[in-house]
């Protein structure tokens, strides 16, 4: 499996659709769809991801990365198929302000990832409260590009914990990558520096939520 | 401490210049603070051109910055492209529903005409009136949005990378269309007293887009459009990386970059080696829970770095301040400045050596 993961990133990186399409068709050969979705594209997009916050890998191509593995995985893996991971119930949300490009990227990677996520949309506070009151949601994801919106996180945590919601948050976006003690100030669990970060972030709740 | 002898003007042209001013020049990008100042909302203070004028002559009397930046906000250029704009009580206005909802649409695009346009008189008459006050003694700094960067606004982040990937013709047709507008919305306002231009470009960085797109694109785009702009321009990367394209920048013809808070300005002033000038790079997001003793070591800090020989501006990584940082951090910065800005800087050397 080690041998497609950096030919499939680099396929990928290069924006490069047919040769990695077919190096996932070959992959598939050998495995089953979960399997190669789990140890050939996982792997590339964290990889990739984890480039993208060295500085060595561009928005752009983490983005059409994961829109063409989102697809890619969709094909062989279909919403209704009994493999996706569908706990623990989770969303991601653009809170605030209108810039929704990282929570796209974000939602690629997790379906790309096998994993099923509730689109929230753009929301504001209160209606995102709500909404994750009545979803029964264990992880929350909160995607911002601006510092006002940023620092609004602090009032759904605060909302949610006085609800009594039993919801996990991940937040991510531009601010919180300049400031790295701003996640914490307003009281989200984790911070994701990338899309693939909240994957990893994601999986390892799931395994204490078990 | 010896006095001043130069007038921000001089000071800012002679760091331009390559050379030692009396002092660190500092470009404090401070455009919603006007706001405050003069106790309105910010929509109220964008609402006309006479709040801009007093909030950035306030700022620049309060804070010492050495230019005057009468940028309203990005959203503004979408106005005059018939966008939106969405008002927030305490950050910068947002561009509304996107203009290009459709690919298609590109092919029906019409370029708005700077010199009728209305949203676009409010910033042009700003120009005009602190011209008037300030003269030739500060630099009077215009913005406009890169051609390249723009349609970010005008379809949506998402939408514009799918089109520069999958549609290249549209593509181009999108460019040509926003740099006419670009070069002549540049040119109004150096005909207003603007003294230079910001390029703000952060889709051309290497955060955005990968280098070798970069130069097919973006940097074709900055090219073209830099060279017919009538004054001179400084690139801004709005905190985007842009070190490992410092060549094809210069290449541009741009004469200043502004540098994110994510790279070195050492680094950033060893690769400039006097092509090009180097201004930046405070964390504005950080700013935000600075206290004046960190305000003091930030400014310090990149002094030492980048400011020996000239050819440096210190100012924000991101060409605006928020409008959460605080006036005791806004002035700390600019108390800093006097105390370890002033030229020949020999106090590095000391520090080096202690």
């Amino acid at each position: 499996m080690e041998t497609y993961i950096s030919p499939f990133r680099d396929a990928l990186k290069a924006l490069d659709r047919a040769e990695a399409e077919d190096l996932f068709e070959r992959a598939l050969r050998q495995y089953t769809p979960l399997e190669a979705v789990e140890k050939v594209v996982v792997p590339a997009l964290e990889q990739i991801g984890a480039e993208w916050h060295e500085g060595t890998v561009a928005l752009s191509q983490v983005y059409m990365s994961g829109r063409f593995c989102e697809a890619l995985v969709d094909r062989v893996l279909p919403p209704s198929d009994p493999d996706r991971k569908h706990q623990p119930r989770s969303a991601i949300v653009v809170l605030s302000d209108y810039h929704d490009l990282g929570k796209r990227i974000v939602y690629s990677v997790m379906r790309a990832s096998g994993f099923e996520v509730f689109d929230y949309g753009r929301m504001d506070v209160d209606a995102l409260v709500k909404r994750a009151v009545d979803d029964r949601l264990r992880v929350l994801m909160i995607s911002v590009l601006i510092l006002p919106s940023a620092l609004k996180v602090r009032e759904v945590c605060a909302q949610l914990k006085a609800q009594g919601a039993n919801v996990k948050i991940v937040v991510g976006g531009a601010p919180f990558l300049f400031d790295d003690q701003l996640w914490q100030e307003v009281g989200a669990d984790a911070m994701g520096k990338s899309a693939a970060d909240a994957v990893s972030i994601v999986e390892r709740w799931m395994g204490d939520m078990q | 401490m010896n006095h001043l002898t130069m007038s921000s003007m001089q000071r800012t042209l002679t760091a331009l210049g390559q050379q030692e001013p009396d002092q660190v020049p500092l470009f404090l990008l401070t455009t919603l603070h006007g706001a405050k100042e003069l106790n309105l909302s910010i929509e109220d203070y964008f609402s006309s051109a006479e709040s801009v004028i007093e909030g950035q002559m306030r700022l620049h009397r309060k804070y010492r910055s050495d230019c005057l930046y009468p940028f309203f906000y990005a959203s503004l250029e979408m106005e005059a492209w018939g966008g939106s704009t969405l008002f927030l009580p305490d950050g910068p206005p947002l561009c509304g529903a996107p203009v290009i909802l459709r690919p298609e649409d590109i092919d029906r695009l019409q370029v708005p005409q700077v010199a009728s346009s209305v949203p676009l008189a409010k910033p042009l008459a700003t120009i005009r009136a602190l011209k008037q006050q300030v003269g030739d003694t500060v630099p009077i700094i215009g913005v406009v949005i890169s051609p390249f960067s723009l349609p970010v606004m005008q379809m949506g982040f998402h939408a514009y990378l799918d089109l520069m990937h999958e549609q290249p013709e549209r593509f181009d047709k999108l460019m040509q269309a926003n740099e006419s507008f670009a070069v002549a919305w540049a040119n109004a306002q150096l005909e207003a007293g603007a003294t230079a231009i910001c390029y703000f470009d952060p889709v051309s960085s290497s955060t955005i887009v990968p280098p070798a797109l970069y130069r097919r694109t973006g940097m074709q785009v900055a090219r073209r459009t830099i060279a017919q702009i009538k004054g001179p321009t400084a690139t801004h990367m709005a905190s985007g990386r842009a070190l490992g394209i410092v060549d094809d920048i210069i290449a541009t013809g741009t004469a200043v970059i502004g540098v994110s808070a994510q790279e070195d300005l050492a680094q950033w002033k060893r690769a400039a080696a006097g092509r090009i000038n180097v201004m930046g790079n405070l964390n504005g997001i950080e700013m935000r829970r600075w206290t004046p003793q960190q305000a003091e070591e930030e400014v310090k800090s990149a002094i030492a770095k980048a400011a020996r020989g000239g050819g440096f501006i210190l100012a924000d990584n991101h060409g605006e301040i928020p409008w959460q940082v605080s006036e005791d951090v806004l002035l700390a910065i600019g108390d800093a400045v006097q105390r370890w800005g002033r030229y020949p800087l020999s106090w590095i050397t000391d520090h080096a050596c202690h």
